[in-house]
């Protein structure tokens, strides 16, 4: 009965709108289509403008500017801290996007000349614009975290920005005694992939259960609540004993003195705001900022990231320049991969209706972020997002987090983490495939 | 059945003039099909390992199962929670879009020693509803190269009853199960596995 009801209205709106449909094609087909797009940085956001805007109009010449050959994705880096995934498979070259059409140069940008329309690189080149997209992702406040710098974070890694440092770490977890301590210290918000930080908890519990089964993970947080936190709690409770004598997790909030202040490289002792913390692993992840070239640029505003119209991503600051991604503030999506590639076709869409002189499209939007608890226990977190007077907005009644273990199956539980691993897999291909 | 197709056309012609011009305030077609490709692959085609393709879907089918997702009639992980992201129109749009895209079936292991038995099986008692092999389904499902879990997992879901089927579905399941039990059901899912492109 209901198919019924859903078929004949279909079968009302169909006839109703096929008129006016075939006047639209027509139109849009005179239209001639031209334009030149620099793409600043050449990640989720970078990479995925490039190819949804050559889909959309193979007219308009794209090019992307990135400093490394190969791009390493933040998510799922914490698998290969757990031994669960090799680093390769989370490298992704660039071959894919020149398959589109896509113009991409290895080199860094050291300025952005809004009034000439001219991006400028380290190499000594410079690139004319129409249009330009800065997506270049997060930097660190180093300031923040006394002896913490750019070279100590060579032996202490971050491993925030997955690549030779999150080989480090997982160096360094193998290397370790069983009954060792791995500390982390997650940032303050707001910061990259919400979640992440107590992921990685997970998968290096993951880890430890295995094979080092003395040993412990401590987080010392600043804050005292973080993303997914009844998720997260209940599964390191069901899998890791938290909050048991014998805990492979435990969990300092910031109420409880787990702001960090200093670290001491040499012996590994991470000084919080009430004690300090010897490790034999140490995981610090700095506070964050937009990347160097939103503040070289002029994009970034007193809080550190970059103000955007959010219907095109078009800078307050600088028309003519978008900037998407960990960068932008695009309240209330997370810094997330996926809010990165759902912002980046967005804002192909808005800068090719743009450049062929039509007005930008209504957004749509969407976030999901899983992480990974075990092997068999994933979560998630989703949401829609529309666009409405000059915001952002989450759809009401959607979205949301995965249900706790009263409330699903663990059946339910091991499905998340196969979605997960097909959500990377479909995620990559989307955008470096 | 062409009446059917007459309305899968028509819904297609929709989503792009709702889209671009009589309602200024819903996302066109592309727009919202373009934000399911971080989990279903561009253009819905899915690299898995579990997620089902969306390309090439029938347009009625796919508006039947956000609907029931919608609705909490359909067990699901995320789908559940997304699908009430969105309104019954802009569903449409979607249907529209995903049923134009060109289907890749999914390249993956599968147990070949099974296959002529599924092929059989599948002749027998489903090829009157997912046709071609199961690479192609006026109202149903596309089967032929989707994840080998997810065909698993939607075969377990009906069978243990947490997922509705059509009354003509079930007795054909309860054919094929009478017949070679669980192995018949399996050597389905092998046989559409192989299907890969």
């Amino acid at each position: 009965m209901a198919n019924f009801t859903r078929r004949d209205f279909l079968k009302v709106t169909g006839t109703a709108a096929a008129a006016s449909s075939l006047t639209l094609a027509a139109g849009r087909a005179s239209a001639a289509p031209k334009g030149k797009v620099v793409i600043v940085g050449g990640g989720i956001g970078g990479a995925t403008t490039a190819r949804y805007m050559r889909m959309a109009d193979p007219s308009i010449e794209v090019t992307v500017i990135e400093p490394n050959e190969h791009y390493h994705t933040c998510f799922m880096s914490n698998e290969v801290l757990s031994g669960e995934r090799d680093i390769g498979s989370i490298r992704f070259d660039y071959g894919g996007l020149k398959g589109h059409g896509v113009n991409v140069v290895q080199d860094y940008v050291t300025g952005i000349d809004a009034e000439k329309k001219v991006v400028k690189t380290r190499g000594g080149q410079s690139f004319q614009y129409d249009r330009c997209v800065v997506s270049p992702g997060v930097d660190f406040r180093w300031d923040t975290i006394g002896g913490y710098d750019k070279n100590v974070a060579e032996q202490i890694p971050h491993a925030w920005k997955a690549g030779p440092q999150t080989v480090t770490l997982r160096k360094q977890l193998e290397a370790m005694d069983d009954g060792g301590t791995v500390v982390i210290a997650p940032p303050p918000n707001p910061f990259r992939c919400p979640p992440g930080p107590y992921e990685r908890a997970s998968q290096i519990a993951w880890y430890l259960k295995n094979h080092k089964p003395k040993s412990k993970v401590l987080i010392v947080d600043p804050k005292d609540k973080f993303s997914k936190f009844g998720l997260f709690t209940a599964g390191w409770k069901k899998h890791y004993g938290y909050g048991s004598d014998n805990a492979l997790i435990e969990w300092v909030s910031g109420a409880d003195g787990g702001k960090a202040e200093s670290v001491d490289a040499k012996s590994k002792t991470l000084q919080a705001a009430v004690e300090s913390f010897k490790a034999d692993v140490l995981n610090v992840i700095p506070a964050q900022k937009a990347g160097k070239i939103a503040f070289d640029a002029g994009l970034t505003d007193d809080s550190g990231w970059c103000p955007v119209n959010l219907k095109t991503f078009e800078s307050k600051q600088h028309s003519n320049i978008h900037v998407i991604g960990d960068a932008a503030i695009m309240s209330p999506m997370p810094k997330s991969g996926y809010s990165a590639n759902s912002q980046a076709k967005v804002c192909a869409a808005a800068v090719v209706a743009l450049l062929n002189g039509d007005s930008a499209p209504q957004p749509s939007l969407v976030n999901t972020c899983y992480s990974i608890i075990t092997p068999e226990d994933g979560i998630s977190v989703a949401m829609v997002y529309g666009y409405a007077d000059g915001k952002i907005n989450k759809v009401a009644g959607s979205g949301g987090l995965t249900p706790g273990y009263d409330d699903t199956t663990m059946e339910m539980r091991k499905r998340e983490v196969a979605f997960a691993h097909s959500w990377f897999n479909n995620i990559t291909h989307d955008v470096f495939g | 059945m062409k009446y059917k197709k007459v309305m899968q056309g028509a819904l297609v012609l929709t989503g792009f003039a709702f889209g671009a011009s009589a309602l200024a305030a819903t996302p066109s077609a592309s727009m919202l099909g373009n934000s399911c490709a971080g989990c279903h692959g561009p253009n819905g085609n899915t690299q898995g390992p579990a997620t089902p393709g969306i390309a090439g879907i029938s347009a009625e089918y796919f508006v039947d199962v956000m609907l029931d997702y919608k609705a909490d009639e359909r067990p699901g992980t995320i789908m559940n929670r997304i699908a009430k992201g969105y309104s019954d129109e802009e569903i449409e749009l979607m249907a529209g879009y995903f049923s134009e895209q060109k289907y890749i079936p999914l390249t993956q292991e599968f147990d070949a020693s099974v296959v002529r038995l599924g092929d059989m099986l599948h002749d027998r008692s489903c090829e009157k509803c997912h046709e071609d092999g199961g690479k192609f389904a006026e109202d149903s499902a596309i089967l032929a190269g989707q994840p080998k879990p997810y065909l698993k997992w939607s075969l377990a879901d009906f069978r243990e009853g947490v997922r509705e089927m059509p009354k003509k579905m079930k007795r054909r399941m309860d054919e094929v199960h009478k017949a070679k039990g669980d192995d018949g059901l399996n050597a389905l899912v092998e046989y559409y596995a192989s299907q890969g492109k």
